[in-house]
Parts: C-alpha cells; structure tokens; sequence
C-alpha cells in the first residue's frame, strides 16, 4: 500500500452525557507527495479530524492506517514515536513551551529524537527560523514575538525532525497576506522540491485552490467525493 | 544537559517560593532525623560500652544449662526421659587446671578464676550478708571493673599477705567499719575467720558497693572448706563482639554453662531493638510529612503545565519521558532538602555534643550528652527522603502523563 494515510468509515463521537460526533464515517486516502487541503465551515470537524489523522486522539469507530501501519494496533510507545518521526504537526493556535526560545522550542523534538548532535540541531533549528523570516527572533521566548512570529515558530518546530508527513491546522490563519505567502509556499516547496506530504486546514479558497485536492467537511463528514485538481 | 532535565529545572525555577518550602521541609526533616539518631545512638553507644567495661564479656558458672543424657538413653535409642532437671549440686568446676589451662591456651583475652561463696561478714554487732569472691589478684585486676575505682587502699594490696580484704564502701558502712578494721567473715558452713580491711572501692553499682568482698583464692577456698575448687571464670576477650562465639566454644568444650554479655543482657539488646524501630518509624512519619510538600508542588506544576505536557506528548514524547520529568522535579527537590538536611542535622549534633552540664546521680556525674557521629544516620535520613520525595512524585506524574494531549489542547481551544 503506497498511501501515507488510509482511513474506512473513521469516526469519533465525544462520549459526553449528550454523545457529541466531532467526525463521522470518513473514507480517505492520502498518497505520498500530495498537497491536500481540509475545507469546512467552523465547527465541522476539521480539527477534529486532523487529530485522528495526526495519532493525537482516538477513533471511536472505523480505521486509520499511517505509512502503511494500522494506528489501532500501535501502543502509545509507538504512537508516540511515529508522531515523533513521521508527523509534523502545526495547531491552529500554536502552542509553543512559554519558557524556551524560538530555537529551543524548535529543537525540543530533535532532541528527543536524538539523531543530531547538538550543534547539528541548533544548526538546524536556526535556519529552518531563518527560511521563515524569524532570523532576528530566534532568541526570543513566545510572548515576546506576534501572534504571526509564534505560528512560524510552530510551523519551524514541525518541520524539525524533517517528517514525511505535515499536518497544519490553519497555518496561515493569523497571518497578514505577505507572511501567508511565505509560510503557503514553504508548505508548497515541501511538497514539490521535498517529496513531503502536506495535509492543511484552511478557510483560504484561493489557498485552497492552489493545492492537489479538497477535502470539504460539513457537519463531520465528507461532502465532495474527491474533486482532484 | 539533557532535555527532560532541562524541562524539569525550568519547571521548579518556575516556582522558587513554593520550591524553597519544600525544600525546608524535607531539610528539617532530614536534619531532625539525623539529630534523634546521633541523640539515641550515641546513648545506646554509651550504655553498651559501659557494659563491656563492667560485665564479664563469657562468665562461666559450674552449673549446666540441660540434663545429663540418662544411661537408658544412651543405651536405647527410643528412650526418652524428660521433665530432668540439671544437677545443682555445685560441685564446682571439675579439674580446674586442666580447665584453666585448656582456656589459656586459645582464648583471645585475659580470664579470672575464682571462687565465689556465699557468707556473711560482722564487725562489732552489725553484720551484713556478703558474695565472697576469691580471686588470684594478678588475674583479677585485668578482668574486674573495681580495681581503678578505690577511694581507699588498693586492690593490689590484697598480695601483701593472707587474710586481707577489701569491700565495698557502701558495705564497710553498714558494718560501721574503716579502712584498717579488722572485720569477721563467717562462711555459710559456719566457718570464722579475721580479715584486715585493706581496700574500699566505690563503683557506683550499689549491689556492689555494698555485697562484695575480694580476698585471696586461698583465702576464699579455706573460709568455704572447699581447697582448690574454683567455680567461676570471668573472661575479658580483646574482641567484646566475639563473646557469643567464645561463650559457646566453652560451653561444648567444657560442658559448663558460659554466658556472653549479649546473652545476660539480652532484655537490654532487645529494647534496644525496639527502640531503634520506633525510631526509625518516627523518622519515616516526618519524611512522610515532608514528602506531602512534595507531592503539593509537583501536583501544582502538573496541573499548571497540563498544556505543556499535551504540547511535549503530541510533538511525540512518551509516557515515560513524562512521568521521569515529574519524578526527577520531585528527586531533585528531595535531593536539595536532604543536602540541607546534611548542614542543619550536623549543626544540631553539633550544637547538642557541645552542651554541658553538672549532673550528680549517685556520684556519677554526666557532663555531656553521649553523641554518635555516624555516616549511616546522614545516608539513612537521605534515603527516606528521596524514597518519600520519589513516590510524592510519582503518584501526581502518573495521572499527570496518562492525559490525552487532545483532551486538553480541546479545552485550550
Ligand atoms: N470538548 C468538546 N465538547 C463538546 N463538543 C466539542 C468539544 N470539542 C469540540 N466540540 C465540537 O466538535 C465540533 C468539531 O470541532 P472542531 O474543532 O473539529 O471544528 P473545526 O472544523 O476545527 O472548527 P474551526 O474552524 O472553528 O476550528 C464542533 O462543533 C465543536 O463544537
Ligand atoms: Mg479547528
């Protein structure tokens, strides 16, 4: 099998005292080198979804296979270690460790990797920053730099571990239209120089349009049947 | 440094003062716990060294601890008799020489051989019941706690000549006699004879101060009509801890009953025991205390750090590298308190080992409180308060890294 992520009927209802259904019954596959967008009004579930696809939470229902490998069988150890290895993930609000610096924070997963030396990782780290305009920023901690500065510094720490695989939660969504420029066509050269896979969220249709396919949620569930560009 | 290490130092400089309270905690703790220890070990110290100065280390009686085996026994297998008594006649200890010198031969100390008897000694109209011991004065003084504790005369003046004795000064006053006196012993037969008061000795042990009375070997075996018959042998081993082995080597060899100090004293050792367990509990008790700040701390840190931990968790750190985050915060605060621990319970030791007071106690004057300055009672101490800071750690960095990243990064949403 040569798709990066397989799903069949994956759901996953919140199993509140009213059940709450985040995803429902969603089929798709994702081959390698692709350029996907998520579309969706707000609260149809694409973060939800993306969390599934980024072994971050659970299905309640349905299967996921990453690389090939069936996410239901994995231990949380391996879990854990393909989202290490495999995944670079991107949230929609950026989630950086408040007391480290930019260069730290994009480290964190080189170093619990471990197959750097740690000149080899703050080499790394500085210029994937740089590649993202943060050249000057790098020694700051995140309440020191912009909302936008905070989302590329997520951006850089998912690309850290150079991942085959990036999941980005509307990545450009708290950016002025030149740093979205910058960040869109930092995924895109993933994709088409890299040979990554990138999965992003976004609520940009011109964006959108510019990507190898759409996925549009509605209410949890898929709406077109796999419009390819 | 490594990651988890570093995470974990910037988490607790993140929280200096709640940090800094725990941290006291544990030090008072450790430090109390290693002041007790120094405080009852040192008394105990005291007290168990006293009792090697003062008691034989073997004593060996011409009684028998069991029954002789009967001759039907030895003869059939199958018989058995019991409910026997051992034989009490005291006879005394059979071929004392031969005995004596199989002893000399091979026993790592000095030994007494001596003679004791019951009888009673009078001066004037007063009397006063006394254990008569008759000793050879050259074997005597190496083994008897009395021989540097005169206020009168000298042991070694018992050599000078037959018929001298000397008694306990608590005892020469019931008899209302003085260093010189002639005083009268009478055996328990019934046999009279003078005696020259030519030492007083104070030990401090009123039984005896007041019912001893030293004389020659000789003396003794004719005052008690029994002529070359020793009955009792005090042995001083260079090695005090060897008494057991030594006491028990005598009594297969020699069939006599040997004692060692641990044995006499076995009442003794065994509150000793208790002690220390109710000691050691007690320690454990304040590091349970103290281990309490701990686990406040480290539960406040997870909570507070709950979106950090999905952060780490998502990004693809385990379980494991969390739940050692948390403990080594813990660890590290146990660390630092037991390290001050170390400062104030060598203060406090210190601080007690230097008090001074007048005490007089039945002429026994403590001027200090005995103090035992010992390495075991710091790593003791210390090895509570990890254990204690380790599980306060653990317990709230389970719960802490079995969250679901996701459950919080939706809420944070
Ligand atoms: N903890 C929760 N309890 C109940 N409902 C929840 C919870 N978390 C999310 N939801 C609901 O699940 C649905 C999907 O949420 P999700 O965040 O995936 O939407 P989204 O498409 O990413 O929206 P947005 O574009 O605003 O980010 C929403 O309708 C939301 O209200
Ligand atoms: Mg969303």
């Amino acid at each position: 099998m040569s798709d990066l992520i397989a799903t069949r009927n994956l759901t996953r209802v919140l199993p509140e005292t009213v059940p709450v259904t985040l995803v429902e019954e969603i089929t798709l596959s994702i081959g390698k080198n692709e350029f996907v967008a998520i579309t969706g009004p707000s609260g149809s579930g694409k973060s939800s979804l993306l969390y599934l696809l980024g072994l971050l939470d659970r299905p309640t229902g349905g299967e996921l296979a990453v690389g090939g490998q069936d996410a239901g069988s994995m231990s949380e150890r391996e879990r854990a270690r393909t989202r290490l290895a495999m995944i670079g993930f991107v949230f929609q609000f950026h989630f950086l460790l408040p007391e480290f610096s930019a260069l730290d924070n994009v480290e964190l997963p080189m170093r619990k990797l471990a197959s750097l030396s740690r000149p080899q990782m703050r080499e790394r780290a500085a210029e994937i920053l740089s590649s993202l305009g943060l050249a000057e920023h790098m020694k700051k901690r995140p309440d020191q730099l912009s909302g936008g500065q905070r989302q590329r510094v997520a951006l850089a720490r998912a690309l850290a571990n150079d991942p085959p695989l990036v999941l980005a939660d509307e990545p450009t969504g708290s950016l002025d239209s030149a740093s979205s420029e910058q960040v869109f066509s930092i995924l895109e050269a993933m994709v088409r120089e890299r040979g990554k896979t990138v999965v992003a969220v976004t609520h940009d249709v011109d964006m959108a349009n510019r990507m190898d396919r759409r996925l549009h949620l509605i209410d949890g569930r898929l709406a077109n049947a796999e419009a390819t560009a | 440094m490594p990651l988890i290490l570093d995470i974990a130092f910037t988490h607790i400089a993140g929280r200096a003062r709640q940090t800094v309270v725990a941290v006291i905690g544990v030090a008072v703790g450790v430090g109390f716990s290693i002041a007790m220890a120094a405080l009852m070990q040192g008394g105990q110290d005291d007290f168990v060294e006293q009792l090697i100065d003062t008691m034989p280390h073997v004593q060996i009686t011409d009684e028998r601890r069991s029954a002789a085996r009967q001759p039907a026994e030895q003869i059939y297998q199958a018989v058995e008799i019991s409910g026997l008594r051992p034989r009490d006649d005291r006879r005394g200890i059979i071929n004392p020489t031969a005995a004596t010198a199989w002893l000399d031969a091979w026993v790592p100390g000095t030994f007494s051989a001596t003679l004791r008897a019951q009888g009673v000694m009078r001066y004037r109209s007063r009397e006063a019941s006394a254990s008569i011991i008759g000793v050879e004065p050259e074997d005597e003084r190496a083994v008897s706690p009395i021989v540097g504790e005169f206020v009168r005369g000298s042991f070694d003046a018992l050599a000078s000549g037959g018929n001298n004795v000397v008694i306990g000064d608590r005892m020469a006053e019931r008899l209302g006699a003085k260093f010189g006196d002639t005083i009268t012993a009478v055996s328990s037969t019934g046999l009279t004879r003078s005696f020259r008061i030519v030492g007083l000795f104070h030990t401090g042990t009123t039984a005896r101060d007041e019912g001893e009375a030293y004389m020659l070997l000789k003396d003794a075996q004719i005052l008690a009509e029994r002529p070359n018959i020793i009955n009792d042998v005090t042995v001083k081993l260079r090695n005090p801890y060897a008494s057991p082995a030594v006491a028990r080597r005598i009594e297969a060899e020699l069939g006599y009953k040997a004692v060692s100090w641990q044995e006499a004293n076995e009442g003794i050792m065994e509150a000793f025991i208790v002690r220390n367990i109710i000691m050691y509990t007690v320690v454990a008790a304040i590091m349970v205390v103290a281990g309490f700040g701990i686990f406040n701390i480290i539960s406040t840190i997870t909570h507070e750090k709950a979106r950090d931990i999905a952060i780490m968790k998502s990004l693809g750190f385990g379980q494991g590298d969390m739940q050692r985050m948390f403990v080594i915060e813990a660890v590290a605060i146990g660390g630092a308190g037991a390290a001050f621990g170390w400062l104030l319970g060598f203060g406090l030791t210190y601080a007690l080992a230097s008090i001074r007071f007048e005490l007089d106690a039945g002429g026994q004057e403590i001027t200090e409180l005995p103090i035992a300055w010992s390495v075991l009672h710091y790593l003791i101490a210390s090895a509570f308060a990890l254990g204690s800071a380790a599980v306060a750690g653990y317990l709230p960095a389970r719960r802490a890294a079995r969250l679901n990243p996701v459950d919080i990064i939706r809420g944070a949403t």
